[in-house]
C-alpha cells in the first residue's frame, strides 16, 4: 500500500443560499487525507453535510472556501468540463439507488463512462464483459435494470464504476436499499476490490456498524470532524476462516 | 462514434414510447406530406405543360391581330386574342396575304414555316366518322402546305396535299393508320379515293381520303387506348370554305423559325414591321407577337407562385410539428431527470448531454419527414393520376424536405437540449 495521498481536503467549507438571507453553512471547515489504496468510511446521521461532503468529493460540486485535491488536481480551479473528464477518469460512483440508465442493457451501462472517455466500441464491450464477470453478472449482462434484482443492480453499478480504473470508488449508501444477505454480498465485492487490487475506497454510510468494516472511520456531526477512529475488518480471509 | 451511439439511445427511447413518438411526428409527417403533395402536383403539371408547349414547338412565334391596349402598350401574355370588342374586327384590320408576302419575304431568312390552321372539330366537338355498326373518334383540321410540312407525318400510303387541293379547296383529306385499322380493316392502299363523311353535332362533312400517315401518340395523351381520337387533315381553304370563315384575312398565325433565331428579339421586330408598316393608322388594333418560350416563362413563373403560396401555407403546420417536438422533448427531459445527472456523473460533458438530446430530436423530425415524404409522394401521385397526368415526383423538394425536418429538428430541439445540458448534476441526481 502506497503512501501517496488520493484525497486531501483542507479547511473545505460549503455554504448554501449565498448572499440571501437565508444563507447557511453546512459543513464548517472539514479537514482529512485519504491515503491510495484505504478503504474509508464517513459516517454520520442525516443532517449532518455527509451527503454535502460526498458532493464534494465526487467533484459534483465546489467548495465555498478551503483546498481540495484530488489524485493531484486543484479541484476548486477545474473548469465545468474539467470536472466532467476528472468524473469520468477518476471516480467511479456506487449510489444507494444504483442509478443505472433504463432502457439500455446492463452491459451498455458498463460501457457508458468508457464510451465518455471516447474508448473504441471493441474495446469497451470487452473490458465491460470482463468488468461484469468479476462481479458475477456476466450471464445477466445483455438484461435491462428492470429485469434486475437490487443486489443484481447494484453488482451491475460496481463494475460500471470500474469501467475506467477510478483513482477512488466513491460509494453513497450502496446498501442502504437492499436486504442484509445480499448487503453483506455487495460489501464484500467492496472488500474484494480493495483487498485483491488496491483500490481506494471512501464509503458513506449512516450505519456505525457497516463503518467498522472500513480501516479508518471519520465520523462527521453538524459539518464538523468529530473524530477519527480504526475499524475492527479484519480481511476478507480471516471472515471465511471464522 | 457518440453520435451512433445517440441515434441508438434515441430509437430505444422512441420504441419505448412509440405512441408518445408517433403523435409526436404527426405534426412534422403533415406538414412534409403536404409540401412534396403540393410540390409533386405542381411538377408533374409544369412539365405537362411545357410538353405540350414543345409539341407544339418550342420554336414557335404566335402572332395575331388584337385590340390595342389602353396605355397602349402591348400585352406580354399575348393569350387573349380578339378580347374586348369596341369596334368589330373587319377585313381591312387583319393581316391580308400581301402583307404576309411581304413579311416573309423582308424575314426570309428567319422564318421557316408560316402555319396556318382552321380548326373544323376540336377534340371537344366529338366528331366521328362511322361506317356500320363503328366509329372512330377524329379531329378534323384545316392546314396550310407550311403547317402539313411542319407535321411531319409519316405517310404510309397515298399522298398528301399537293398545289391544286389548296387552290381549287378539293374536298380531299389525309388519315391516320388508326382509323382506317378500325374501319377500312386495315387495307392502307385501297382505302385511297373512297369517300368518308365527318359527322360534326349534326353536320356532315365529306372528303376523299389522298393520303393514310402513322399516328404517332401525344406526349401527354389521357391514357392509350384503341380507339384513340386521331387528327384528320383537310386543305387550309377547304376548312375555311367549310367553316364559313369569309375573312379577306387571316387574324393568327403561328411562325416557326429557324434555328439560329432568337425568339424574344425577333417577336420585337414582327411586332414592329406590321404596326409601323400597316398599322401606323389603325385607330383600334395591332399586330402582337410572342414566342412560345416566353409563354412558357410566364406559365411556369404562374405556376411556381401557386406552388410557393401552397407551400408556406404547408410550411406553417410544419413549425406547429416543431413545437409539438420541443414540447414532447421538454417533457421527456424531466422524465429523465435523474438519467441526466447520472450520466453527468459518469462524466457526461454538457456538450454530450445537448448532443445527445439535440440527436433525439432531429431521429423524431427525421423519421417524421421520411415518412412526411412516402405519404406525399403517394398522395401526390394519386392526385396526378387522378387528373390524368404522369406523375413526376421532385428530388429536390425531398432533399429540401429531408434538410428541413433535420433543421426543425436541430432548432426546436436546442431549447430542450440546453436545457438538460446546463442541468446541476447535484440536483438533477437528487431528482424523484
Amino acid at each position: 500500500m502506497g503512501d501517496n495521498t488520493m484525497l486531501d481536503l483542507r479547511n473545505i467549507h460549503k455554504s448554501f443560499f449565498i448572499g440571501t438571507p437565508n444563507e447557511f453553512e453546512v459543513l464548517h471547515g472539514v479537514n482529512f487525507h485519504v491515503k491510495e489504496g484505504e478503504f474509508v468510511s464517513i459516517v454520520g446521521q442525516s443532517g449532518s453535510g455527509k451527503s454535502t461532503l460526498m458532493n464534494i468529493i465526487g467533484a459534483l460540486d465546489r467548495p465555498t472556501a478551503g483546498e481540495y485535491t484530488l489524485d493531484g488536481v486543484d479541484i476548486e480551479k477545474a473548469k465545468d468540463h474539467e470536472l466532467s473528464i476528472l468524473r469520468n477518469k477518476k471516480i467511479g460512483f456506487v449510489f444507494q439507488t444504483y442509478n443505472l440508465i433504463a432502457r439500455t442493457t446492463a452491459l451498455k451501462n458498463v460501457e457508458l463512462p468508457m464510451m465518455y472517455a471516447g474508448m473504441s466500441k471493441g474495446e469497451r464491450a470487452d473490458r465491460a464483459k470482463m468488468l461484469l464477470e468479476e462481479v458475477g453478472m456476466k450471464d445477466r449482462m445483455h438484461h435491462k435494470p428492470d429485469e434486475l434484482s437490487g443486489g443484481q443492480k447494484q453488482r451491475v453499478a460496481i463494475a460500471r464504476a470500474m469501467a475506467n480504473d477510478p483513482a477512488i470508488i466513491l460509494a453513497d449508501e450502496p446498501t442502504g436499499a437492499l436486504d442484509s444477505a445480499t448487503g453483506r454480498l455487495i460489501m464484500d465485492i467492496f472488500h474484494k476490490l480493495h483487498e485483491e487490487q488496491g483500490k481506494t475506497i471512501v464509503l458513506i454510510t449512516h450505519s456505525p456498524e457497516l463503518s467498522q468494516e472500513t480501516q479508518r472511520i471519520i465520523t462527521l456531526k453538524d459539518g464538523t470532524i468529530m473524530g477519527e477512529s480504526t475499524g475492527t475488518w479484519q480481511g476478507l480471509k480471516v471472515k471465511e476462516d471464522a | 462514434m457518440l453520435i451512433t451511439e445517440n441515434i441508438l439511445v434515441a430509437l430505444a427511447g422512441l420504441k419505448a414510447n412509440i405512441m408518445r413518438s408517433l403523435l409526436t411526428m404527426l405534426g412534422i409527417i403533415i406538414g412534409i406530406a403536404s409540401v412534396i403533395a403540393i410540390m409533386t402536383v405542381g411538377n408533374s403539371i409544369t412539365i405537362m405543360v411545357n410538353q405540350t408547349m414543345q409539341d407544339l414547338g418550342a420554336n414557335n412565334l404566335q402572332m395575331g391581330v388584337m385590340q390595342k391596349s389602353q396605355n397602349n402598350e402591348s400585352s406580354d401574355t399575348g393569350m387573349n386574342y380578339g378580347e374586348g370588342y369596341v369596334r368589330e374586327l373587319e377585313d381591312s384590320d387583319l393581316i391580308s396575304q400581301e402583307m404576309l408576302d411581304d413579311f416573309t419575304t423582308e424575314y426570309k431568312d428567319n422564318i421557316q414555316y408560316v402555319l396556318l390552321t382552321q380548326d373544323i372539330a376540336t377534340r371537344w366537338d366529338n366528331a366521328k366518322v362511322s361506317k356500320g355498326n363503328t366509329s372512330a373518334n377524329v379531329n378534323l383540321q384545316g392546314l396550310n402546305a407550311d403547317a402539313l410540312k411542319f407535321k411531319n407525318l409519316k405517310m404510309i400510303s397515298g399522298r398528301q396535299f399537293i398545289g391544286h387541293d389548296y387552290k381549287e379547296a378539293k374536298r380531299t383529306c389525309v388519315v391516320s393508320d388508326k382509323l382506317v385499322d378500325r374501319l377500312f380493316d386495315g387495307e392502307y392502299d385501297s382505302v385511297i379515293g373512297k369517300e368518308i363523311e365527318v359527322t360534326v353535332s349534326g353536320n356532315y362533312y365529306k372528303y376523299y381520303v389522298v393520303g393514310v400517315y402513322e399516328y404517332v401518340q401525344e406526349s401527354f395523351s389521357f391514357g392509350a387506348s384503341d380507339n384513340p381520337t386521331t387528327d384528320i387533315y383537310v386543305p387550309y381553304e377547304t376548312a375555311r370554305i367549310q367553316t364559313h370563315n369569309q375573312n379577306k384575312g387571316i387574324q393568327y398565325c403561328d411562325l416557326v423559325t429557324t434555328i439560329d433565331t432568337n425568339n424574344d428579339e425577333f417577336a420585337t421586330q414582327v411586332r414592329d414591321f406590321f404596326n409601323i408598316k400597316y398599322y401606323s393608322r389603325n385607330d383600334t388594333y395591332e399586330v402582337v407577337c410572342i414566342s412560345m418560350t416566353s409563354m412558357m416563362d410566364s406559365m411556369n413563373s404562374m405556376i411556381s407562385m401557386i406552388q410557393l403560396a401552397l407551400s408556406v401555407i404547408a410550411a406553417i403546420s410544419l413549425v406547429v410539428g416543431g413545437i409539438g417536438v420541443m414540447n414532447i422533448m421538454l417533457v421527456s427531459i424531466t422524465e429523465r431527470t435523474k438519467e441526466i445527472g447520472t450520466r453527468k456523473a459518469l462524466g457526461a460533458t454538457n456538450g454530450s448531454i445537448r448532443l445527445q438530446f439535440i440527436t433525439e430530436s432531429v431521429v423524431i423530425c427525421l423519421i417524421g419527414g421520411i415518412i412526411g415524404i412516402l405519404a406525399g409522394v403517394g398522395l401526390g401521385t394519386l392526385a396526378v393520376k387522378f387528373m390524368g397526368y404522369e406523375a413526376a415526383v421532385s428530388v429536390q423538394s425531398i432533399v429540401i424536405a429531408v434538410g428541413f425536418s433535420m433543421a426543425i429538428g436541430v432548432f426546436f430541439g436546442y431549447y430542450p437540449a440546453n436545457k438538460a445540458a446546463k442541468l446541476n448534476p447535484i440536483d438533477a441526481l437528487r431528482y424523484e
